[in-house]
């Protein structure tokens, strides 16, 4: 039985913005198919005694101290972006005249 | 936009009843970011307070800072939260720039704090606001849109981002919804934010200025007929940037959604935005399809699990909070509930608190500001703090009037002295000649002048007619400017005069 629909890649793929074919969409269903499988095994071997993990290190509390430390000069920091006005990164327009 | 129909607000409570809800943003006063070493401050230049971590460069990796989680729990102890014994950060995923990472780090369901609670005060009564949940995030970047017509973000032809604001410590408070508000809510809402405000001031976490978006509100409203419990869909009104505000825009929401529903409309769950200039809200994004920020455990950071003995301190560690410090000034100061209220709501409660810690009476130091020093302030439209005169000014005002060295209209134009940049309160009575004439020759003189000036009136207090003094004293006062002592003024007369009481 397949875990995962081609509606369900669709939804993914429009959350993140990705714009899929008809093929890609079929080929990741596919493709997340045996990842959830493979998933739901480890589900299978997890037993009352151990609790469900979302970090492999058993560490908590990792904290720094508030002091301050020195960043990039904007130079720097913009030097990466594909369009800079006004020392911003400029980016395309975000939402539509209808929304 | 078109104008909207409006129902006037006594007609939409006597027909709906308000339910509130509030989420109230707080940037921390840290140093430096939550999740890197890049400063805080307000107002620098674009992106000059920025690194590979908030800029989310390949590579980089955030690292909790612990001033802003002791910030957290200090607030969520504050307001009365349970503090979890463990919990984690979230991505929230969306697609906007103002976060270079694509995601805000942030907390899901599992909150620093829960379960608190507010106390504030209205109309003399103690209304307990529930707080949902307190938790730690990072604020976004501040984009700038440019083109279309508005400036908003609808419309624009492109946007400028500028990332200093991009990763500083951001606390979320979330209220439970607020039933029972009734004609009160817009009130309600505001003493809320008002409290809320001087908790984090108290607490020295923020220094929560509306203004500068260190402190911003989204208030939610919704609205059911009366004699219905199901409540109506809400609309959340978003960053109302000052107190006034926030009371504005619950009002305009209640006389706008009950004119919807009364014409048989509906409420869309939606974001709006308040304008401050017409007193308005318009809408924005339509929440109707539910955003899907597929929240994860963030696996960049480790969960945190506060230490129950260092919670215990920073419990034992807080400082007085407003509503308890209010309860005992009032009690030291034996004032009513409402003097108190009116106080609270004048800002003069630290005002007064300093008068009196420079050794005024409370009687007097509350007469001064709430009297003629609110007057001045009204009338100038300041703020009662901001007017040129201090608390040890007035308190020295207030030792003199206790000393016999001025009355209470010789000591109002030494505050008004004070309030044009005179001087000191001794500055201007020796400056202006404010000493009270006591001066046994000196009256004396004034009332022999007094008595020949009015010799009817002085005849009748001869006559045994006593009430007559009255226009004697009046005289003195007149001929002394105001600065005779008016008590011994009459002793005198009655006694030249040959009678007595």
């Amino acid at each position: 039985m397949s875990a995962i629909t081609r509606d369900e890649v669709a939804h993914l793929a429009r959350l993140s913005r990705l714009a899929l074919s008809d093929d890609e969409l079929d080929h990741y269903a596919t493709q997340l198919d045996v990842i959830i499988g493979s998933v739901a095994r480890v589900a299978e071997i997890a037993a009352e005694d151990v609790p469900p993990s979302s970090h492999a290190l058993p560490l908590t509390n990792v904290f720094r101290p508030d002091q301050v430390r020195p960043g990039l000069t904007p130079q720097q920091a913009l030097s990466g972006a594909p369009a800079v006005e006004d020392e911003r990164f400029r980016v395309p327009r975000i939402l539509g005249e209808e929304a | 936009m078109s104008t909207e129909t409006l129902m006037p607000y006594d007609e939409a409570l006597e027909r709906f009843e308000p339910v509130l809800g509030l989420e109230t943003h707080v940037e921390l006063g840290t140093a430096s970011k939550m999740f890197c070493g890049c400063p805080t401050g307000f107002g620098a230049a674009a992106n000059t307070q920025v690194c590979p971590v908030c800029l989310a460069l390949p590579g980089s990796l955030p690292v909790a800072n612990e001033m802003a989680i002791e910030s957290t729990i200090r607030i969520g102890l504050a307001l009365n939260c349970s503090i979890a014994s463990w919990c984690r950060f979230a991505r929230k995923n969306y697609f906007y720039p103002d976060m270079p990472k694509n995601y805000q780090i942030s907390q899901y369901d599992e909150p620093l704090c829960v379960d608190g609670y507010l106390d504030i005060e209205i109309e003399g009564k103690t209304v307990r606001i529930g707080i949902e949940r307190v938790h730690l995030e990072e604020d976004t970047g501040k984009s700038t849109h440019v083109g279309g017509a508005t400036g908003r973000i609808q419309g624009a032809d492109y946007s400028i981002v500028d990332y200093n604001r991009a990763g500083i410590p951001l606390v979320e408070i979330v209220t439970r919804p607020v039933e029972g508000t009734d004609r009160l809510a817009p009130e309600i809402a505001k003493a809320y934010a008002t409290e809320l405000r001087e908790v984090m001031r108290s607490l020295g976490v923020s220094d929560v200025r509306m203004e500068e978006g260190s402190m911003r509100c989204d208030v939610n409203v919704s609205l059911m007929p009366r004699g219905t419990t199901e409540w109506g869909t809400r609309t959340e009104t978003k960053n109302v940037n000052s107190l006034r505000s926030i009371e504005r825009s619950v009002r305009h929401e209640i006389e706008r959604q009950a004119a919807i529903l009364a014409d048989g409309g509906r409420i869309i769950q939606e974001t709006r935005h308040f304008h401050e200039d017409t007193g308005t809200t318009t809408a924005g994004r339509s929440k109707e399809e539910a955003q899907d920020y597929r929240y994860f455990p963030e696996p960049d950071l480790v969960p945190i699990a506060p230490d129950p003995a260092w919670v215990a301190k920073l419990k034992a560690e807080l400082p007085e909070l407003p509503g308890a410090r209010r309860s005992r000034l009032q009690r030291e100061w034996g004032v009513s509930d409402l003097d108190m209220a009116a106080m609270h709501n004048a800002d003069a409660v630290d005002l007064v608190e300093a008068t009196v810690a420079a050794g005024a009476p409370p009687a007097d130091a509350r007469k001064w500001w709430m009297g003629e020093l609110a007057r001045r302030a009204n009338e100038s439209g300041t703020a009662l703090a901001a007017l040129p005169i201090t608390p040890d000014q007035i308190a020295r005002v207030c030792a003199m009037v206790a000393g016999g060295a001025l009355n209470d209209k010789l000591a109002r134009q030494v505050l008004e002295g004070v309030l044009e940049g005179e001087g000191s309160p001794d500055e201007v009575v020796s400056a202006r000649g404010l000493q009270i004439v006591n001066d046994q020759g000196e009256l004396s003189a004034i009332i022999e002048q007094v008595l020949a000036d009015n010799s009817d009136a002085a005849d009748k207090v001869r006559g045994g007619k006593i009430a007559a003094v009255g226009a004697l004293v009046g005289g003195v006062m007149k001929a002394s400017r105001g600065k005779a002592d008016a008590g011994r003024a009459r002793e005198l007369i009655l006694q030249k005069l040959g009678v007595s009481e």
